[in-house]
């Protein structure tokens, strides 16, 4: 526990949370934590999920009007009941999920529920003031576009920008890069650095320790709703060691890769597959490829080049145009989300609250939602809960669900446990086919870890899968072979024994390789 | 950590009722206040309310009376809400219901008695049911708003009681008669539970209506189907479940709940259709379900609680001489805070600001209910995608 934990230094911390305490019913989700972060520094926030990072960043930025233990900002104890008292103490915070209205222009968005709002807007004054604001921090943004035209990480420097108009000298990161390409990533540390520069503090929130090691002066990590330790990042000698830190030493951290036998007949052929995108726009051109089973196919690829419409068609989600799916030799093209479930087709789908789960039902609904009229779950119709609710108990346990009661819904687990529940599902149906889109999204080391290993033996039962994820990294790690996708279109292959980063990064761009 | 999680459970069931209960004690407050300041004479007025509920057998036979069809009127709500559908058409579903039912119930003789209200059951439901149905084709197929459309079929209903009751061939031709449809014959009456007053085996059915309703909804393949689509169209459309079929099938069952409702009355109380026999129970039903939170027991408890109030008012209203508007007034309020946890939350902090470790435990049901008020958005951002 004690890894060289470190004391307050002499410099006055900006912002000091002593003994909080925050229960939810009977969870505990903090337990007496302390977070001293110095004026100036970026301090990491690090955790497992549902370790309490983000219900100790709500607390502070006053989300949830009620907590034990006492913060002291600037020296000062604070009692923060409501998010206005953190504006107006200098505290802003960038959720994960943009808070932004789509319809509204920038500087609408920026003004938008400011408390020295007038009876009549002065937008242009407002607009002015704006401008100076970004052109400080050189994040060059026009006040009267709508943010439905920004791109992600333009929404993100606007989320920043507004925090920074109401005069935050504290700004909390929520997982700021998990939404970005890694050139924006690269954007977006340049801005933290800048805030730094001007003497602003930020508290970074993040699962990827490369992040940290790069931008951060110190980090306090969070196991359980405990501290597990505070450390300088110049103390830290590899990675494996914050891992270690985040997860418990019983944690398994490895890929469990071994040899398995590819088959030699192709489980899953597309064929010319095309497909037209929510605006009536081609995004998928003519798509062909194969995976044998046992196989791992990855596809690599900036977002927005066609992944999501190919997964849809795949999965029965969205009309395909022409081409054929084959699934062992069967053509299902086009015959409905249910069809291909009982075919042996699982998803884990990009956007687990969208797709993945009810998450006003509890986790034994959720965990029958593919198979729910097979003859395990139901018979003439009727559900059979006793079986449905083993089923559960099973998947939580081996799939290590956090949980007060299969009763619960599973809007009240965290993230990542949803991510479990989701691929607890999908996994333990067996498919023949498995779609995995982001499927360690939002979870930290261990957990992805744990969700990639359940693919990995799926793969060894001769399991065909198809890999999309949105770091490079990731889909490399895991896949036998990756196609990349540009525009709609496949613009190369590499085998996992000839993979080039450099090459996949130009590919990605749209160079072909000549 | 099984005893842990059933006193979650426990707990959670005492919370939903914590709030109805607070809504209803302010409710009578507010109501008591109303009539001192208006004159009347408060503490007899609730005095004759509460002999009208509990006083005699009889009052209570009656609070069961007005419970009887507002049970069918809110699942009817209930049912389509639990499948993420707003049916405000209770009340023209219940007369169409009424209208059916009653024609086959005046018409046809000479059937073994248990066929003929198998009969009559059957159009009243399929009255309903249709009626239901539009609306929720008019969604699937045309994506019109299933508020308006409910609406309006209520007032095509109305007006077609209006003309069944006036005109031939469905009018009571008896020489002298009111405007009414004629009486459903005498075999197919519904028998008295209790002799000497007006409850009738009626009662019984809504009971067994709360359980179909509850079996269908939570233990059937299709009622899950229903509920995810309700939760989370988007989860349904994944699930590859029939979203559209289901809409329309979630509207049919539900009119035809309220159906069966109209006629239930008819055969228990009434025995032949007037104008207006029913008013105000289709949106009653709504006020229930809310209420009872759209859950089985909870809307049993909530029925009981309007019937009674309607009952004991009627009581009050001769004993007290204070106007029956006036428990209309407080079912409003009971709504009206029902509907606003938030409030609870305002003012328990207001009144407890020093005392933070008990508010802490009373913050639990705010925290959920604010967890599920931060997710409704998403929600209904998520509409299913419409694929091309």
């Amino acid at each position: 526990m004690q890894h060289a934990t470190e004391q307050a230094t002499a410099a006055v911390p900006a912002l000091q949370m002593k003994q909080i305490t925050k229960r939810f019913g009977h969870f505990t989700a903090l337990n007496q934590v302390d977070l001293s972060v110095n004026t100036g520094e970026v301090h990491a926030l690090l955790g497992e999920n549902g370790a309490g990072k983000s219900t100790l960043m709500n607390c502070l930025f006053g989300l949830y009007g009620q907590y034990d233990g006492t913060i002291y900002w600037e020296g000062a104890p604070v009692k923060i009941t409501d998010t206005q008292t953190a504006i107006r103490l200098g505290i802003g915070m960038v959720h994960q999920h943009f808070m932004l209205i789509p319809v509204m222009s920038v500087i609408e968005n920026v003004v938008l529920g400011m408390a020295d709002n007038h009876c009549v807007l002065d937008l242009k004054a407002a607009a002015r003031r704006f401008t100076q604001l970004s052109q400080t921090y050189h994040l060059a943004l026009d006040p009267w576009v709508k943010v439905e035209q920004l791109s992600v990480g333009q929404q993100q420097r606007l989320e920043i920008l507004k925090a920074l108009y109401r005069h935050a000298r504290l700004l909390i990161l929520d997982e700021p890069t998990a939404v970005l390409t890694p050139e924006e990533v690269e954007g977006l540390f340049d801005i933290v650095a800048r805030l730094k520069a001007e003497g602003h503090t930020v508290i970074f929130i993040s699962h990827k320790l490369n992040e940290v090691m790069k931008i951060c002066d110190r980090c306090t990590i969070l196991r359980n709703g405990t501290v597990a330790a505070t450390l300088k990042i110049s103390q830290i000698r590899d990675r494996k060691m914050l891992a270690r830190l985040m997860v418990g030493d019983e944690t398994d951290l490895d890929l469990h890769e071994s040899a398995c036998s590819v088959g030699s007949q192709a489980l899953l052929e597309v064929k010319q597959l095309s497909c037209r995108g929510d605006y009536g726009q081609l995004s998928c051109k003519k798509l062909s490829f194969a995976i044998r089973p046992g196989e791992i196919l990855g596809i690599c690829g900036v977002d927005g080049n066609g992944q999501r419409e190919l997964v849809e068609c795949l999965t029965g989600l969205r009309q395909a145009e022409t081409g054929q799916y084959l699934v062992r030799g069967r053509d299902l093209l086009n015959c409905g989300a249910r069809q291909l479930l009982k075919c042996g087709v699982s998803h884990i789908p990009e956007d687990r609250l969208k797709y993945g789960l009810a998450s006003g039902m509890n986790l034994e609904e959720n965990l029958i939602l593919a198979d729910y009229p097979t003859p395990a779950f139901a018979r003439w119709g009727w559900l059979r809960s006793g079986r449905i609710r083993r089923h559960a108990q099973t998947l939580c346990q081996r799939y290590r669900v956090r949980f007060n009661s299969l009763k619960q819904p599973a809007a009240e687990l965290s993230g990542g446990n949803q991510q479990k529940l989701v691929a607890a599902r999908e996994l333990d149906r067996q498919p023949e086919l498995l779609i995995a889109v982001h499927p360690s999204r939002g979870l930290d080391v261990g957990a992805a870890r744990f969700v990639q290993n359940a693919i990995l033996t799926m793969k060894q039962k001769g399991t065909a899968i198809l890999y999309i994820a949105g770091e490079l990294d990731e889909v490399l790690e895991m896949s036998d072979r990756i196609l990349v996708m540009y525009e709609g279109q496949f613009i190369g292959q590499q085998t996992r024994a000839e993979y080039d980063r450099t090459q996949i990064g130009l590919m990605m761009a749209g160079t072909p390789l000549s | 950590m099984k005893q842990n999680a059933k006193q979650f459970r426990f707990s959670s069931g005492l919370k939903q009722l914590l709030l109805p209960l607070f809504s209803l004690v302010l409710a009578l407050a507010l109501g008591y206040l109303t009539m001192l300041l208006m004159g009347y004479d408060a503490t007899k007025a609730y005095q004759s309310l509460w002999q009208g509920i509990f006083g005699s057998t009889n009052a209570i036979a009656e609070s069961l009376v007005q419970t009887t069809p507002l049970i069918f009127t809110a699942v009817s709500y209930a049912l389509a809400f639990k499948a993420g559908l707003i049916n405000l058409g209770g009340e023209g579903q219940l007369y169409m219901g009424a209208v059916w039912g009653s024609v086959l119930g005046s018409r046809l003789s000479g059937l073994p008695t248990w066929l003929h209200w198998g009969v009559i059951f059957a159009a009243a439901f399929a009255g309903g049911a249709i009626w239901g149905a539009i609306s929720g084709l008019l969604k699937v197929r045309f994506k019109a708003s299933e508020l308006i459309t409910t609406i309006m079929l209520n007032y095509i209903a109305l007006e077609w009681v209006s003309f069944c009751v006036t005109n031939l061939p469905f009018k009571d031709q008896t020489a002298g008669a009111a405007p009414r449809m004629p009486a459903v014959a005498d075999n197919v009456k519904l028998s008295l539970l209790l002799p000497r007053t007006r409850l009738h085996s009626g009662f019984l059915l809504a009971l067994l209506a709360l359980l179909l309703y509850y079996l269908f909804m939570w233990r059937t393949t299709k009622g899950y189907e229903l509920r995810v689509s309700g939760q989370n169209p988007n989860a349904a459309l994944y699930a590859g479940m029939p979203v559209k079929t289901n809409a329309v099938l979630a509207f049919g069952l539900a009119g035809g709940m309220a159906g069966l409702g109209g006629i239930i009355n008819i055969l228990g109380l009434q025995y032949f259709l007037t104008e207006g026999f029913a008013s105000g129970l289709g949106f009653s039903g709504v006020a229930v379900a809310l209420l009872g939170n759209s859950q089985p027991l909870g809307i049993l408890l909530a029925a009981f609680l309007f019937g009674a109030l309607n009952a004991g008012g009627i009581r009050m209203q001769t004993a007290a001489a204070v106007p029956s508007a006036m428990i209309s007034m407080i079912q409003g309020i009971i709504i009206f805070f029902a509907v606003s946890p938030y409030l609870f939350t305002w003012l328990w902090t207001r009144l407890r600001p020093d005392q933070s470790s008990r508010s802490q435990t009373l913050q639990a049901p705010p925290s959920s209910a604010a967890i599920s008020l931060a997710i409704a958005p998403d929600q209904r951002k998520s509409e299913p995608e419409e694929k091309r």
